[in-house]
């Protein structure tokens, strides 16, 4: 069996050997460069599909063609105000002259610390020339009115700049200086802005006050009302009771008068008559059988009984 | 190529077990069975109903194709299934551990993603997610790498972004809807830019809190706010409990004083009345008339009368005679009797 059957599967190696050499596949997402002897040959291959080149002394670099990632290291930076903050970014980058990547940076680990520097360093400059509301608001929007609290609305600042102007001039720096290095930013954002813990606590400490200020407004809003409605009660209740006993007595008044007037006019004719009558009616109505009577008798009543016949 | 190496394996198989004539006979309709059935497993896929299956030759892009079975070159065209059906999840500031009716979270907090600046430089908590679907498979696997952590990353920009433009109050209470709205047209109009491939259906808040430490004081607004309400509603209600009895009192007394002033009027026009009448009667005969009254009232009186004592006009000093207690004993019953 033997030394035919290795020298056949001797060929068949060698063939497959050379037959490998001499392709590649490149798949969709990938670029390729091929050096020979490690300087570069040809344009890069961008096409997907299978491609040939000379075996042993060509090899062919693989380069990802998709938009890929930079993250940045959270980084503390100071504000043109003199606020440390926290900022966290990403960007979106790909490699755009295969040829030029490829003698600048080599590779993709080279790529993300030349990033490194070029983008935290032009973050941290342009964050450095704005207040820090510029890098947290984009635009000069007006806060939707709350309906409860008059006072509990803060107004915003207005803004000169906003955070998409300094994102975009961080973009169109940072990319001036990778184009250079066959890498094409595509996209900049800040990811994350906190403010470091120092700075924190104070931001908490004013959170509370202005709470607890809100809070002391809606108590003394809701005493000044309540004693508000309490004033309006009494005086309602004083007009009310004030207006009843003023046209009650008017009218009783108005009464008073029409009855004296009535009577006037009546007992006018014979001023002696009435009192005449009206004792005898008080006479009737003051008897009382516990009573003691003392009449004399120069009374009109009792003078018969005196004189006698 | 393929086919040679595996007829020359074949063969030295043979070699190896020629001894056996039995597995001889046998073993090369096995193996080239084998080889088939292996080349046809290489050949057909299936794509399930959710899927769709990317096809690439030699790395080239060259189809896509639809649920159910299909066929593929072998070893030259490969597959990538994408589950482009699907609705996907991302959670910000928290974790799902266990979907379920009872769903579980996971109990470590996410700070770093859910802590932002709003516009007033305020602090807010805010927790969302994103539903999304792959809806351009082709980009979604061959223009952007990484596309998940991509998109996390756009998320967490595009959220600070429309945040920092709002009043911490807006974020906390009415803005929500707001600004689910502003992230998601955002993010939209990002993940086209990126080439993504995929279209965000909807972004949803959730958890939104003040941070912790300030948390008792927002509290404490709340609680203010209901002490207000309170403290006025409770004056109302005392306003209620008085002024409408006091008006119904108030008309009580006017009507009254109506009352009043009928009584009085009818009276007094009664009594003009009736002296008017008898005076028209006196008029005619007032000497007798007089008499007659005067001791009609006498004989009336003096029945009803308790004691009487007659004087004569001359007897004087009688009055020291009578006991001052009878005196008094009359006074004051006749004062009590009144």
């Amino acid at each position: 069996m033997s030394t035919k059957t290795f020298f056949r599967l001797g060929v068949i190696f060698v063939v497959l050997l050379l037959l490998s050499g001499t392709t590649y596949v490149v798949n969709e997402a990938e670029q390729v460069i091929v050096t020979q002897l490690g300087e570069p040959v040809g344009k890069p291959v961008m096409t997907p599909g299978l491609h040939f080149k000379l075996p042993l002394v060509q090899k062919a670099n693989y380069f990802d063609k998709r938009f890929l990632e930079w993250d940045g290291d959270p980084n503390q930076v100071p504000t043109k105000d003199k606020r440390f903050i926290w900022v966290d970014t990403y960007a979106r980058w790909r490699i755009s002259d295969p040829l030029k990547f490829f003698q600048r940076l080599r590779d993709e680990r080279g790529a993300q610390s030349r990033l490194d520097d070029i983008v935290d360093g032009e973050t941290r400059s342009a964050v450095a020339r704005h207040d820090l509301v510029e890098v947290v608001r984009t635009s000069n929007r007006e806060a939707a009115p709350i309906e409860t609290g008059s006072e509990e609305e803060t107004v915003l600042e207005k803004i000169q700049t906003g955070r998409q102007v300094i994102v975009d001039e961080i973009l169109k720096r940072a990319s001036a200086r990778a184009a250079d290095l066959g890498i094409e930013l595509m996209d900049f954002r800040l990811k994350r802005i906190n403010y470091v813990e120092e700075v924190q606590k104070d931001v908490f400490a004013r959170m509370i006050a202005e709470r607890n200020r809100v809070a002391q407004r809606y108590r003394s809003e809701g005493e000044g009302e309540a004693a508000r409605i309490r004033g309006e009660r009494e005086r309602d209740l004083q007009r009310i009771q004030s207006e009843a006993y003023r046209t009650a007595q008017g009218l009783r008044g108005k009464a008073d008068a029409e009855a004296t007037n009535i009577y006037a006019e009546a007992y006018g004719r014979d001023a002696d008559f009435y009192a005449f009558t009206k004792s005898m009616e008080t006479y009737e109505l003051t008897a009382d059988p516990k009573g003691m009577l003392i009449l004399t008798t120069d009374s009109d009543f009792l003078k018969y009984l005196k004189r006698s016949p | 190529m393929n086919r040679t190496v595996f007829e020359d394996r074949i063969h030295i198989d043979l070699d190896r077990f020629s001894e056996y004539a039995y597995l001889r006979k046998y073993l090369r309709p096995a193996v080239i069975l084998l080889v088939f059935l292996i080349l046809a497993f290489m050949t057909v896929y299936q794509v399930q109903p959710e899927e769709v299956g990317v096809v690439t030759r030699l790395g080239r892009f060259v189809r896509i194709s639809e649920p159910g079975l299909s066929f593929k070159i072998p070893i030259l065209e490969a597959v990538q299934k994408v589950p482009v059906q699907r609705q996907l999840k991302q959670e910000f500031g928290f974790r799902t551990e266990e979907a379920a009716v009872q769903t579980r979270y996971s109990p470590n907090a996410f700070p770093e993603e859910s802590i932002m600046l709003t516009g007033d430089l305020n602090v807010a908590v805010v927790e969302w997610i994103v539903q999304y679907r792959v809806s351009d498979p082709y980009r979604y696997l061959f223009k952007v790498r990484n596309v998940e952590e991509t998109f996390r990353s756009m998320n967490e920009a595009v959220m600070r972004e429309v945040v920092g433009d709002r009043t911490v109050t807006e974020v906390l209470t009415v803005g929500r809807q707001d600004i689910e709205t502003a992230v998601q047209e955002k993010l939209q109009h990002l993940a086209k830019q990126y080439d993504t491939g995929i279209t965000v259906d909807q972004v949803v808040l959730q958890d939104v809190n003040p941070p912790d430490p300030v948390k008792p004081s927002w509290d404490a607004v709340n609680q203010a706010q209901q002490q207000r309400d309170r403290l006025i509603n409770e004056a109302r209600a005392e306003y209620n409990q008085v002024v409408p009895r006091a008006s119904g009192e108030a008309e009580q007394a006017v009507l009254q004083a109506e009352g009043y002033s009928l009584d009085r009027v009818n009276r007094s026009q009664g009594d003009a009345a009736r002296f008017k009448s008898l005076y028209d009667a006196y008029r005619r005969a007032p000497q007798v008339t007089r008499q007659r009254m005067y001791l009609e009232t006498m004989q009336r009186v003096l029945p009803k009368t308790g004691g009487k004592i007659y004087l004569d006009k001359d007897a004087k000093g009688i009055i020291p005679l009578f006991t001052l207690e009878a005196l008094q004993g009359r006074a004051t019953s006749k004062e009590a009797s009144q």
